[in-house]
């Protein structure tokens, strides 16, 4: 148990809350990963991988916020392939996936720490 | 210059957060800021504050060594006692004297305790501050029975923790009904229900009288019924707003208190602001923490220089009190005459639900849900739109997967769809089973239905859809699952019911959150129309990325920057500039198939300075993304041609100025050549302008791509100002009419009377809308200003153009290049690293 818990990845303190526009995604750079960080309508804040799987390139973080049917999404702003920002899981080709990361605001800051793979 | 000085009074939440948006939106870069805090702790989550008797010992806003940024200061436990308006100065309990150049007052309010004997004392408190909060849990420890006076939002709240500490509870509320401004009586009787189930007393219509200290206790005395004794009470009886400071220094306050603000948030004395809960802004002070914010805002951009104004705000609530759902929104009590009621309870489950809507059952106005609030996050976006289906099924509770659109097929033949034109559902499928319409632009024209407001087009939608499926026949041209309205049809909702933002259109005529396809769309729409900057406050989030950072996405995530070259004449200055900006930057450079040069691989942090660099030129960047105009390419025309008989570069020239910007349902292309051998490919454009002895031909609907067409002849030897007047026309009615990504060809097509309607409304003004196209497109050229620039102006858009959030200029650490030809090209992405982009500037913020 303990060292398991001694394994996880440390928090990393990414920004102010209120830098980030409600329904528009940032990246962020944690432990030499990047992150793509979006704040949805409905109050979530959400911390998933910024690297576009069909094209390799780091861009998740500029793609489109949206829904589909009761699942918050992120389009991927190149080939618009729609991922499930809770789980990651690619909508369109379940051979897709986004990593999610742990996130969490505390006193008004963002915190991000790595899902460990 | 010297540095000024903004003082603020008070640092509670709404203090504190105009501090944080004054930092992060540059003003310390002209200012100073010193705050004064009455309470020994820091700004904390007030709105939390409960949650402190669960331990939760992280309400504090404000992070670590936040105020030892260079020119914060905070000043705590020494609050502000004088202000002298005159001397412009404040002086502190400590006898601290401090000159401002602006003043804020953000100093919160007061719990009222009601003016009874005995209300002040031992034993006696109210509920505000961690302090107060401290102080209750210490008496509570001794102590087995408590009183709450006041069952309101707070009232309930305080009521809750004093349970939860292990006190036997009673509530004292004067009115006949618990929270008696959000809930009605049936909502009411529901939720006392709910609260004594929860082991908390409720005593209603109860005046307290006065308060008596007993052996050790206290004696509650009320003018009807029995004495309580109890060993605390906690008055939680409403706020007053905290002015007293204010009106000592002489500042204007509301009737029923509050300092008076207008809608920037000044007081009556200069350079003084109030916001929060001490404000009376726009009519009345506001106990809620969201329009404080709002304000925060609004005087943070004041002081920059900005125009923002607070106009109001939703009051909207829903109690997190401790497992009991309430919620309270819009027209709750059914003020607006006419409105209808329609309620479902359940007093077995504890359940009261309550909706408002207006006299046609059309339009949901508001509702109040006690014990089942669950549907609040749905509803309260919808106050104001149009219900699609039986408004019964909104109320009653969620029952397996009943289908969207239902309410139609429930409307009966006589249910009048649109109340603006009294057309009835049945016409409407008259219209279509017998008139032979096929969407609801047919039924329009038809019937006039959905002409007027717009907000029966979704229900009017319903039914075409509806009747058409009875025919057999399947036609859909919603434009995704959150959108039931085609392009068209949400632009001439947005034009007609003049909708300016996109939680407005999402509200009324939406569902869901939006998507790739209905956002971009939205965005353009309202840009097309209103012409605000792309990136005005929400606008921005519904650009793609291209419109987003005003450049276009390649293949590994970075951009291609193509300098509008109008006409394509360059001189050579502007041609050495692009080739230094491109040597600077190390893009990748490439003559475009539109007359101009693209300059690709330029990181996202790199934008603005290389924008910079074009503008300081004289010089813009251009739309090669984006559904607007391209380019209006054009020939060397008679200044130099032997067989030219116009001069088509300057049209050329005139014509991508005019148009540049104008956001479009697809892309927009032109061209004109000086003469009949055609050397600008015009025919193959959307519009294409050919000389002629006499002056222009004009011709219409041509493309490339990948259904090649050439363009058709509309317009015979008209001069310079009847073919910029046309295209101006056909233009805008593109805009106005055509679907998602239809190019002009196969918008011309689509039209009932192809060529020869688009003749008749553009010439012959058979539809009456040649004014309204003609100021639509004198509005765009005269708001027209180059969205680069204006990027560079601003701080808040600029903020965008960062790699990272959390290391703004820091280059994508994945991007790697091999070196082709001279130049730099994508290298295959699992190959090994080569050569990282381009140099790294600093960037100027
Ligand atoms: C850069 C350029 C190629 C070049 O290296 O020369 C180009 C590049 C792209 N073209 Fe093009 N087109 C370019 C001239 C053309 C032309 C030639 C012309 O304009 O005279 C055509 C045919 C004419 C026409 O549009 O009718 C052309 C027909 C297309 C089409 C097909 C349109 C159609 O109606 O079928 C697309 C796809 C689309 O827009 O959906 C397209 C889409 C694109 C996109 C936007 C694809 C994309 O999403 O990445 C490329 C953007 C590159 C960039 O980052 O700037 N491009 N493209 C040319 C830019 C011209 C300019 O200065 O603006
Ligand atoms: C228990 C509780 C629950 C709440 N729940 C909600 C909720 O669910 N939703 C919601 O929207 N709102 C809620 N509120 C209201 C919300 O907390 C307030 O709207 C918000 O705190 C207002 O912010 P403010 O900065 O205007 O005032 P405050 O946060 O009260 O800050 C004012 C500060 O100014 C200080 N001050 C006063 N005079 C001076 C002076 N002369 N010099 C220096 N400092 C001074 C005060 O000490 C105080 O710290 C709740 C409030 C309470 C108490
Ligand atoms: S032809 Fe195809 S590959 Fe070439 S620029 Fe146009 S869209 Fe890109
Ligand atoms: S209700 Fe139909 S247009 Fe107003």
């Amino acid at each position: 148990m303990t060292a398991e818990l001694l394994a996880l990845p440390a928090w990393t303190t990414v920004c102010w809350l209120n830098q980030l526009q409600v329904g528009r995604g940032v990246a962020a750079l944690v432990d030499g990963d990047q992150v793509a960080l979006v704040r949805t309508p409905d109050g979530w804040l959400h911390a998933v991988g910024n690297r576009d799987p069909r094209s390799g390139a780091m861009v998740m973080s500029r793609g489109i916020v949206g829904s589909r049917g009761d699942r918050p999404t992120l389009a991927g702003p190149l080939y618009k392939q729609v991922f499930d920002l809770e789980t990651g899981e690619c909508l369109d080709d379940p051979s897709q996936r986004l990593p999610v990361h742990e996130v969490a605001v505390v006193g008004g800051l963002v915190r991000v720490r790595l899902a460990r793979d | 210059m010297s540095r000024k000085t903004l003082v603020v009074v008070g640092h509670g939440m709404v203090g504190h957060r105009l501090v944080e948006s004054a930092v992060a939106r540059g003003l310390l870069e002209e200012w100073d800021v010193v705050v004064h805090a009455e309470e020994d702790v820091p700004a904390y989550d007030r709105v939390a504050l409960t949650s402190w008797f669960d331990g939760r010992d992280d309400l504090c806003l404000v992070a670590d060594g936040f105020f030892d940024t260079p020119g914060l200061e905070l000043r705590l436990g020494d609050p502000v006692v004088a202000v002298d308006v005159e001397a412009r100065t404040v002086t502190s309990r400590c006898g601290l004297v401090t000159p401002y150049d602006a003043l804020v007052l953000a100093t919160g309010s007061t719990p009222f305790v009601p003016p009874v004997p005995g209300a002040t004392g031992e034993r006696r408190f109210v509920y505000r501050t961690v302090e107060d909060l401290g102080r209750i849990k210490a008496a509570a420890a001794g102590a087995t029975r408590g009183a709450v006076v006041g069952g309101g939002l707070l009232g309930l709240e305080a009521a809750g923790a004093l349970h939860g500490l292990g006190l036997e509870t009673t509530v004292v509320e004067f009115a006949p009904r618990l929270m008696p401004v959000q809930v009605d009586e049936a909502g009411g009787v529901a939720l006392r229900r709910l609260v004594e189930d929860m082991g908390v007393q409720v005593r209603l219509g109860a005046s307290t009288q006065q308060v008596l200290d007993t052996d050790g206790g206290l004696r509650m005395e009320f003018a009807e019924g029995d004495p309580l004794d109890v060993d605390l009470v906690v008055f939680s009886a409403g706020i007053r707003p905290h002015d007293a400071l204010a009106r000592e220094a002489g500042l204007a306050v509301g009737p029923r208190g509050g300092i008076d603000v207008d809608e920037a948030c000044r007081t009556s004395a200069p350079d003084v602001y109030a916001v929060g809960e001490c404000a009376h802004a726009a009519g009345r002070a506001w106990g809620l923490v969201a329009p404080g914010y709002a304000q925060a805002e609004v005087v943070v951009d004041r002081l920059l220089g900005g125009q923002a104004t607070f106009t109001g705000a939703d009051l909207s609530t829903k109690l997190k009190l401790l497992g009991i759902d309430v919620a309270s929104f819009g027209d709750a009590f059914a003020t607006t005459p006419g409105a209808l009621e329609l309620v479902y309870a359940d007093p077995v489950a504890g359940v009261y639900s309550k909706l408002v809507v207006s006299d046609d059952a059309g339009t949901l106005l508001g509702g109040i849900l006690v014990g089942d609030a669950s549907q609040y996050a749905l509803l309260r976006p919808m106050v104001g739109a149009p219900i699609s289906g039986s408004p019964a099924d909104l109320v009653l509770p969620v029952r397996g997967d009943a289908p969207v659109g239902a309410g139609a097929a429930a409307l009966p033949d006589s249910a009048q769809v649109c109340s603006c034109t009294a057309v009835t559902k049945g016409e409407i499928r008259c219209a279509v089973s017998e008139g032979g319409c096929r969407d609801v632009a047919g039924v329009k024209a038809c019937t006039g239905a959905g002409t007027v407001c717009g907000s029966c087009v979704g229900l009017v939608k319903d039914v075409v859809g509806l009747e058409l499926k009875a025919l057999g026949v399947a036609a859909s041209t919603a434009l995704c699952e959150h959108f039931d309205l085609s392009r068209a049809e949400m632009f001439e909702v947005v034009r007609v019911r003049g909708i300016r933002t996109w939680s407005q259109l999402l509200a009324e005529h939406g569902r869901g959150a939006g998507c790739d396809v209905c956002k971009p769309t939205a965005g353009s729409i309202l840009a097309s129309l209103h012409g605000e900057h792309v990136l005005d406050g929400e606008h921005a989030t519904l650009q793609d990325t291209n419109d987003h950072l005003l450049a276009n996405i390649q293949k590994d995530g970075t951009y291609s920057v193509v300098p509008r070259i109008p006409g394509g004449e360059v001189t050579p200055e502007h041609l050495i500039v692009i080739g230094q900006v491109a040597q600077d930057f190390g893009l990748y450079t490439k003559i475009t198939g539109g007359q101009r040069i693209d300059l690709f691989g330029a990181r996202v942090e790199q934008l603005p300075q290389i924008w910079k660099r074009l503008v300081d030129a004289g010089m813009e960047s251009g739309h090669a993304y984006g559904k607007s105009l391209r380019t209006v390419k054009s020939c060397v025309g008679s200044t130099w041609c032997r067989y030219g008989v116009q001069d088509s570069t300057t049209l050329a020239i005139e014509l991508e100025l005019r148009y540049r910007g104008l956001r479009s349902p697809h892309k927009v292309k032109m061209g004109v050549s000086g003469c009949a051998r055609e050397c600008a490919e015009a025919r193959s454009k959307d519009f294409g302008v050919i000389a002629t002895d006499n002056g222009w031909n004009l011709y219409v609907g041509g493309n490339g791509g990948f259904r090649p067409r050439h363009a058709d002849l509309f317009l015979t030897d008209v001069d310079t100002d009847t073919l910029v007047r046309t295209i101006d026309r056909v233009l805008m009615f593109y805009v106005f009419t055509a679907d998602r990504l239809q190019r002009t060809a196969p918008w011309i097509e689509g039209l009932e009377g192809g060529l020869e309607h688009l003749r008749a409304v553009v010439v012959d003004d058979s539809l009456g809308l040649c004014a309204e196209l003609d100021a639509a497109m004198e509005r765009h050229v005269a708001g027209y200003s180059d969205e680069w620039a204006d990027v560079l102006a601003d701080p808040a858009k600029l903020a965008r153009f960062a790699s990272f959030v959390n290391a703004p200029d820091e280059p994508d650490p994945s991007l790697r290049y091999d070196t082709v030809r001279g130049q730099i090209q994508p290298a295959p992405r699992d190959a090994g690293p080569v050569l990282v982009a381009g140099p790294t500037l600093q960037v100027v913020r």
